[in-house]
């Protein structure tokens, strides 16, 4: 098989060109996808029996939580690849992650915490679920602070590569938390364990 | 794969493993500091008596008292095998509710009730309409015996 499509994607001009032409349509199509979103959440959506419309933040937090988690997840990848391959566009990728993911990380922290105020009675709890979220934040601005600090560009990729490899651990602690801890944040809304159990409300006590 | 690239890629595979394992250890012996108890663990002893920890668990129905004319309140924490009592004194969150969950801190006296500082409402990771909510609620007081107090809504 003919990989050199794949290989040109390496060279950085040719990936700045590719790339510099599609943003643009990936930019409208995430604007119209995003009013779509909001739309139905916000409109279409039901309100819930027990919290009512306050609980309509989690259509922002919950998409907020999981792309927080899934560019941390990609920003580690990268920089695996660009440690291991010694691939300059794979830094760049890696590098690029970190302030969007710190923004998602942002977001997910602030909408839990305008929702957990009406509905737990506190804005902040010191909770698995929220500490570990809390780590990624850190971990997305270590990396983009390290990657700053060091003026050699080689080495920037490097000791910010190992730095995010480190924070990959942090990623099935924050999904698993609500399982593995007696925790205030509920279980998770996307890929519960165990399928849809919609009337467990409590520990997998089911009535 | 150069001979080079393989030893990285056992150095980031290694970085892998050592954190976690590391992580691991550290969280296993943080263990019982993390996230609450229920009333089961409370009642075998897993507390110190006048140590703060967090305790959750539902809100046992019909346990909810309120002293008239101060803050105080009086429920019990139940996880449907041992029961802990509970006297707080200060604003309920609004869903805060008999016969769901709830997490509070603050530390168990020498009668064995707990004395809290802080009362939050738990709420569960399903979500639905109003109109099932309804529903289940109505085929679970159809399960429950007749004595039991309808559920408040």
């Amino acid at each position: 098989m003919n990989w050199v499509w794949f290989h040109r994607f390496g060279s950085p001009p040719y990936f700045y060109r590719f790339a510099g032409r599609w943003a643009p349509w990936f930019l409208g199509i995430s604007l119209v996808l995003l009013a779509v979103g909001l739309y139905g959440g916000l409109v279409l959506a039901p309100a819930d029996y027990f919290q009512s419309d306050v609980y309509r933040i989690i259509f922002v937090h919950v998409p907020s939580a999981y792309l927080s988690l899934m560019t941390y997840t990609w920003m580690a990848i990268a920089a695996a690849v660009g440690l291991i391959w010694r691939i300059k566009i794979a830094h760049a990728v890696a590098a690029a992650c970190a302030p969007a993911g710190a923004s998602f990380t942002a977001v997910s922290l602030v909408t839990g915490m305008i929702w957990g105020q009406p509905t737990w009675g506190t804005y902040w709890a010191w909770d698995p679920r929220i500490v570990s979220q809390l780590f990624v934040l850190f971990f997305f601005l270590g990396y983009i602070a390290l990657r700053g600090a060091i003026d050699d560009r080689d080495r920037a990729d490097r000791a910010s590569a190992v730095l995010a490899i480190v924070g990959v651990i942090n990623v099935p602690i924050v999904h698993y938390s609500v399982d593995w801890w007696n925790s205030l944040h509920q279980g998770p809304t996307l890929m519960k364990s165990g399928g849809l159990r919609y009337r467990c409300r409590w520990r997998g006590h089911c009535w | 794969m150069t001979p080079s690239q393989k030893r990285r890629l056992y150095m980031v595979l290694g970085i892998l493993v050592g954190v976690g394992v590391a992580t691991t250890f550290a969280l296993q012996a943080f263990k019982s500091g993390i996230g609450f108890k229920a009333p089961t663990e409370v009642v075998a002893g897993a507390v110190q008596q006048d140590k703060r920890f967090q305790l959750g668990g539902m809100v046992k129905k019909g346990s909810v008292q309120r002293v008239p004319g101060t803050l105080e309140v009086r429920f019990v924490v139940t996880d449907f095998q041992n029961d802990v009592p509970v006297v707080y004194r200060g604003v309920l969150p609004d869903l805060f509710k008999e016969a769901s969950g709830v997490t509070t801190n603050g530390r168990l006296d020498a009668s064995g009730v707990f004395q809290a500082d802080e009362v939050l409402a738990k709420h569960d990771e399903n979500y639905m309409p109003p109109a099932v909510g309804r529903a289940l609620k109505k085929g679970e007081s159809r399960l429950e015996p007749p004595a039991s107090p309808a559920p408040q809504q």
